[in-house]
């Protein structure tokens, strides 16, 4: 298979050498560097562009084979202003892919507009950045546990450009010193862990020499085949952020026996390039951060703070090997006030793109914003073209349901990490929303119920059981009234026993027995009713268990009016007689111990009636 | 006359006219006045104060009971425990994604490879339908909840429920305070929680709650004789039924009370409608449930009900006919002629019923639980689980604590005063104990019968002191009132010297029983923290500087095997983790914690017990790719597979005579290091647990290939391995999996 494929470039190479020339445009100088460090290519290419013709040219030309652009996942142009790698967003053109005519097959074109157009022999000193994934190839496709990985990435010696090239030169970074083989041509040169190209002079266009390289490359090969970052905004004050991988290694697979011996024994030779730890750098001031998959917790995670960043270390359930696959998500909150603001009445919500691990290569990234419920007006913009829908989200005590604004990117590198803005309008008011639903909800559970123990719901009004109800309450309320009444006794009781101590303060004798005239008058009255209640509950069936005991304590407390009225009057005798102090007393004593006697035994039956 | 009658109308008026001379002392009256108003209208009645209490205590009871259960989650995280939890938190997520239907109809292909296993008929739906009503009801009352969260504190909340229950059937019982203190005890009972902690997401966790609720509604039932309680009953006992098969006590300890009550004389109208109704409803209602199906009339485990039921109507008749006769020499005649009767028509329905095979014979489980050494000689896939073994004396003091002692002086106070509430929870508390005494895991059972009688116990003690403290209280209150009303204290009652210590003795028992039940708060804390929150799937251990360590290498196994196999794979393993593997792992098992098909796991057993040969031969015919064993001779976990071997052996053998148990042992020792039997060094089992050990060194000081759990150097270091190879080892080495090799090209 690789050899048909080189076979094929050569094929194509000189097919396309035949090719006219585009325009008047020629590139003075190219120099090229490769970055293969990490499973990221990235190619950073100076480009001179000289207009020799002419026209005034506005736009350049940039070719890339088919089987490079379908891996091409970022391609920016900057303007290079002198010698400093400054790259100012600022003084970057724009990119397009364009389909100009009668150009060759299996090419695609981007063309870099030139906003002042490039006059008659002008200058032009061009930065292009393209990042490729998926270009480095790993070879052989399947290694044991003890086994490095090499990988395998092919490129064109010469610039491959629609344009002739007066000078140009290729520079290619390994990560290590080790190096299989590399396709050799003239002006080859090899530094270290670095390999020159060139320089080559006056170069046609479309000419295309290809190299291989197979290194060693240890780098962890991993991909997020799906992420799925969801965002989703509380005007209560956070941002809740929950990213959802999908991840799988894809390097070189392993075949064979996994030891978990040699692993830990030595993971550097046995497992070199398996990858067991993963850094995701998150925005400052996050909070409640946790990492987890389907089945629970991962406690193998590691969490630093400063002022200026967040790292969070996480450590996958097992060591990655090559073709081995884990998912799991992280999660983390973010005040709010760092991402949201507001513009012209409308608020907008600005926050990075792609995900905050390093180097990872993500071949489907969908970041969703779950703005709050009732937000209108919504739009979003996105340095670079997405795919972009909306959908509904219920979330906790949702009515209408949050609106979702999803955007889709294929082949995310970490050049994508840029800010993107979703606007929207938002009536602060809606806040208020879920929290009085809650309460109104908890106000018609407490309503519902006192309606519920207030309300007689039984089915059949005249079922013996209800009608028996009925009258056990009716007994209940009577025997309330007889506890009111002989509570309403008790104080008079003590009122004759005042007036008797007043008595022997004062002597007073007729204000005294005015106090037993209107006491006696009293007592009369509630006696009666007591009469009346009395009888009510004789003549109650229900009442039959406790009628003993209530009549008990009327009689009782009958015998003690008595007996504090004989008492009363033998006081205020004695008193009009003008007897002696001690006299008195001599008299008193047996009802006083009688009283006490019979006060004690109301009390009882009263303390015992009440635990009905 | 004005003078007169001022103090007839009351102090109201009385304060009104006094407050004209000195605008001050109105003031003051005043506010007095309104002190007095604002007071009274606040205070509340003795019942409504009692109410008030009753019910806040009631509120913390629920709380605590929930709260207690929590540690788990605290201390580990919000997840499902244990093995067979992993299987009902599968089957709810299904019924919750696919519907009832598809969940009635459920044939899965991932358990009993490759027999499959018909999920919906051979399972109590009741935990799965309970947990996914919650969660649809929380959803539509706008909770985003997952139902991983549902289903972990549904123990919890029925714990929690279950304390209301326990108040209730305290107070039909005993009264309302003996319902609180049942309340109050059962909701941190250590026996009750290790079943129902956060996470524990199983049939007993609703069970007890189904079983405490039948019981009480059916003593309700037989006190009031209403049929609407027996129809509750009914509903309760269907509720039961579809949650657990513990079922099957409560069919046949009503039947013995009702029994008991017959004999002692008790029958009535109110007993003979309640277990008409709540026989006849609730059987035709466990009916619906295809687990259980026509069990009912067709096992031997179910018929004591249906004779007691017919004793029953045999009871009314004679009833009738009594009313009928006066003469009572004809009567006991009649009564004589129809018992006989009866009691042989019965016996020969029932021998024609055994003998037509209608009726099958008691199972071997229901002996075991009858006969605790059943299960040793003849079953050994029960006796090979730790829970169902007889229960030690420790483990009845760590689960009932003080309640071991209050038991039998709960069962003084219930013979004091039998009724028939009280016979009913003193043979509950009986059987349950003797049951619980057969098998450590029915502790679960006798816990709520145990809190009962012992809350009567402590709430009829209590009652009678603090009765004897108040007494002398107002004693004294009265007679110092009585010292300021007369200045006469000659006429101080003769209570008061008729038992001096009396009053001190009882607040010093007082206090002792305070302290008792603080003793057991703090126990039953300390039990669930320490003993009961584990979820077994997360070991954690101290580390040398009292650092927390966890073992997390169960899942980190399961979710390689999720990840990182084909989705067809089959997964050999001992079936204890059967069910995680096909939860967790979301592969195929051979056999699972289902253990339906004891041929099934004897294959399995024979497998692994066999030599490697042998052994591919057995998992080529049962397409074995993957071998999961579990091994803890490197972190010295020991509950692994080495030390479960004897059983797979055991079992093994017991269906596949090839397999001899001697073979295993020498001088019947079970040993692992060099002086191991020959069979023990070369069988399955042992290559695959050990495989490459012998090159580790475990501990300082020791040789290589150590094993910590068993603390022997292992007698086989030069382990290969011809058709399998390692696939993966956890990082502690609990999990190893191992890849069945395709065979050898032929030619």
């Amino acid at each position: 298979m690789k050899t048909s494929m080189w076979l094929d470039l050569f094929l194509f190479t000189i097919a396309i050498l035949w090719e006219p020339v585009l325009s008047d445009l020629v590139l003075s100088k190219v120099e090229r560097r490769i970055d293969l460090t990490s499973q990221i290519v990235r190619i950073t290419s100076t480009i001179k562009v000289e207009n020799t013709g002419s026209d005034v040219v506005s736009e350049v030309l940039l070719a890339f084979p088919d089987s490079q652009a379908s891996h091409l996942a970022y391609l920016a142009a900057f303007l290079n202003e002198g010698k400093g790698k400054v790259k100012v967003p600022a003084s970057s053109f724009h990119v397009e892919v364009v389909h100009p005519k009668d150009m060759p097959p299996s090419l695609t074109f981007y063309s870099v507009s030139l906003p002042k157009g490039l006059g008659k022999g002008e200058i032009l000193t061009l930065d292009v950045l393209s990042v490729y994934t998926h270009a480095l190839q790993p070879f052989p496709e399947k290694i044991t546990q003890a086994e490095i990985q090499l990988v395998l990435f092919q490129e064109s010696a010469h610039f491959l450009s629609p344009y002739a090239v007066k000078v140009q030169s290729l520079s290619i970074k390994l990560p290590h010193a080790r190096i299989e083989s590399y396709t050799r041509m003239e002006n080859t040169k090899i530094h270290g862990s670095e390999i020159k190209y060139g320089p080559y002079e006056n170069v046609p266009p479309y000419s295309y020499s290809p190299i291989a390289i197979h290194f060693e490359s240890n780098q962890p090969f991993a991909v997020a085949q799906e992420l799925v970052r969801e965002i989703e905004i509380s005007h209560w004050g956070n941002v809740q952020v929950t990213e959802h991988y999908s991840l799988v290694h894809d390097g070189a697979q392993s075949k064979g026996e996994f030891s978990r011996l040699d692993y830990q024994a030595r993971p550097y030779a046995r497992g070199a390039s398996a990858f067991r730890r993963l850094v995701a750098k998150l925005p400052p001031r996050a909070y409640s951060v946790y990492y987890r998959d389907e089945i629970g917790n991962i406690s193998t995670s590691n969490l630093w703070g400063d002022t200026k960043k967040t790292e969070l270390e996480i450590e996958p359930r097992y060591p990655i090997f090559g073709g081995w696959r884990t998912t799991f998500s992280i999660g983390y909150g973010l005040p709010l006030r760092d991402f949201l603001f507001q513009l012209d009445g409308k608020r907008f919500l600005n926050f990075s793109f792609g995900c905050p691990i390093n180097e990872v290569v993500i071949d489907t990234l969908i970041v969703k914003v779950v703005l709050p419920e009732g937000s209108k007006d919504i739009s979003a913009s996105v340095p670079f073209p997405v795919k972009q829908w909306q959908e509904t989200k219920f979330s906790h005590l949702d009515v209408v349901g949050r609106p979702v604004v999803v955007l889709e990117k294929t082949n995310v590198v970490p050049e994508h990490n840029q800010h993107f803005q979703v606007y929207y309008k938002f009536n602060s008011l809606s806040m208020l929303m879920e929290p009085l639903m809650l309460i109104s909800g908890f106000f018609f559970l407490f309503v519902s119920c006192i309606v519920y123990m207030h309300a007689d719901l039984s089915i059949s009004k005249s079922s013996a059981s209800y009608l028996s109800k009925l009258q056990w309450e009716e007994v209940l309320a009577t025997i309330q009234q007889v506890q009111n009444i002989i509570n309403r006794c008790l104080p008079i009781h003590d009122k004759l026993e005042a007036s008797l101590r007043d008595l022997s303060r004062t002597g007073d004798v007729q204000a005294c027995k005015a106090a037993r005239k209107s006491a006696d008058s009293l007592l009369k009255e509630l006696s009666k009713e007591l009469k009346l209640l009395v009888a009510f509950l004789q003549s109650s069936l229900q009442a039959s268990q406790i009628l003993p005991k209530v009549e008990e304590l009327v009689a009782r407390e009958r015998e003690l009016q008595e007996r504090l009225m004989v008492k009363h009057s033998t006081v205020v005798d004695c008193y009009e007689k003008k007897s002696g102090g001690r006299e008195i007393e001599n008299r008193v004593a047996s009802h006083q111990q009688k009283i006490t006697a019979l006060k004690l035994e109301v009390d009882d039956l009263l303390e015992f009636i009440d635990e009905i | 006359m004005v003078g007169k009658v001022e103090p007839v109308n009351g102090n109201v008026k009385s304060g009104s006219n006094q407050s004209t001379p000195a605008a001050t002392q109105a003031a003051t009256l005043k506010s007095d006045l309104l002190n007095s108003l604002s007071l009274k209208s606040l205070k509340l009645k003795t019942k409504q104060q009692e109410l008030l209490i009753r019910v806040s205590i009631l509120c913390l009871v629920y709380v605590l009971a929930f709260m207690t259960r929590l540690f788990s989650v605290l201390r580990y995280e919000s997840m499902i425990h244990e093995f067979d939890p992993y299987f009902n938190y599968r089957t709810t997520l299904f019924l919750t994604q696919k519907g009832f239907y598809e969940f009635w109809n459920w044939f899965d292909y991932e358990s009993w490879y490759p027999l499959g296993r018909i999920v919906g008929g051979t399972l109590y739906p009741g935990l799965m339908v309970t947990a996914a009503i919650i969660y649809w009801v929380l959803r539509f009352l706008r909770f985003a909840v997952h139902i991983r969260e549902v289903c972990v504190l549904t123990a919890p909340f029925f714990a929690s429920n279950t304390t209301l229950v326990a108040y209730f059937f305290g107070k039909e019982i005993w009264d309302s305070g003996a319902g609180l203190v049942a309340a109050a005890l059962i909701a941190i009972c250590p026996g009750y929680i290790s079943r129902s902690v956060a996470g524990s997401y199983d049939n007993e966790g609703v069970a007890i709650f189904a079983l405490l609720l039948t019981f009480y509604l059916f003593v309700k039932a037989v006190n009031t004789g209403s049929l609407a309680w027996a129809l509750a009953s009914a509903f309760g006992y269907f509720y039961m039924v579809s949650a657990w098969g513990g079922y099957v006590f409560i069919i046949n300890l009503i039947p013995l009370y009702v029994l008991v009550l017959l004999i002692t004389g008790r029958y009535s109208m109110r007993l003979y409608v309640a277990y008409n109704c709540m026989y006849v409803v609730g059987m035709l209602l466990a009916m619906q449930i295809r687990f259980v199906g026509f069990q009912h009339v067709q096992s031997g485990e179910h018929m004591a009900a249906m004779g007691v039921f017919f004793l029953m109507q045999v009871f009314y008749f004679l009833d009738w006919v009594k009313h009928l006769l006066s003469d009572t020499k004809l009567f006991q005649a009649f009564l004589r002629i129809t018992v006989t009767c009866a009691v042989g028509v019965g016996a020969i329905a029932l021998g024609v019923g055994t003998a037509s095979g209608y009726i099958s014979p008691w199972t071997g489980r229901f002996y075991s639980l009858l006969d605790p050494t059943y299960a040793k000689d003849h079953i050994p896939i029960i006796a090979s689980v730790s829970e169902h073994q007889p229960t030690a004396w420790s483990s009845f003091m760590f689960d009932f604590h003080i309640l071991l002692f209050l038991f039998p002086a709960g069962l003084y106070f219930c013979f004091k005063r039998l009724t028939d509430a009280t016979i009913f929870i003193v043979m509950y508390g009986l059987t349950s104990m003797y049951f619980a005494g057969v098998m450590v895991r029915l502790i679960l059972v006798a816990t709520p019968a145990v809190c009962l009688i012992s809350a009567i116990a402590v709430s009829a003690t209590i009652k009678n002191l603090t009765l004897l403290v108040r007494a002398k209280n107002k004693a004294v209150s009265s007679g110092s009132s009585r010292g300021t009303s007369s200045a006469k204290g000659s006429s101080k009652g003769l209570i008061d010297h008729s038992q001096p210590f009396q009053r001190n003795g009882a607040i010093v028992l007082l206090l002792g029983a305070f302290y008792l039940l603080s003793k057991y708060a703090t126990h039953c804390t300390w039990v669930t923290s320490e003993a009961y929150s584990s979820p077994s799937i997360v070991l954690s251990a101290r580390g040398a500087h009292g650092n927390r360590i966890i073992f997390d290498d169960y899942r980190e196994a399961y979710f390689w095997l999720r990840q990182n196999t084909p989705p067809d794979a089959k997964v050999m393993s001992w079936w204890d983790y059967g069910y995680q593997i096909t939860a967790m792992g979301n592969r195929t098992v051979i056999v699972d914690n289902n253990t339906w098909n004891n041929t099934h796991i004897a294959t399995v057993g024979r497998a692994m017990s066999s030599y490697e040969d042998e052994a591919f031969e057995i998992m080529r015919s049962l397409d074995v790719d993957y071998v999961l064993v579990v091994f803890g001779g490197v972190t010295g976990y020991s509950s692994d597979d080495i030390n479960k071997f004897l059983w797979m052996v055991r079992i093994g053998g017991g269906v596949f005579p090839v397999i001899k148990e001697p073979d295993y042992l020498v001088n019947g020792e079970y040993r692992v290091d060099k002086g191991a039997a020959p069979k023990m060094l070369n069988c399955l089992m042992y290559k695959l647990s050990y495989y490459r050990f012998g090159e580790l060194t475990t501990e300082y000081g020791k040789p290589p290939g150590y094993d910590r759990a068993r603390g022997v150097e292992i007698g086989n270091k030069d382990i290969k391995l011809e058709y399998l190879e390692e696939a993966f080892t956890t990082s502690n080495w609990i999990v190893r999996i191992y890849k069945v090799k395709p065979p050898n090209n032929r030619w």
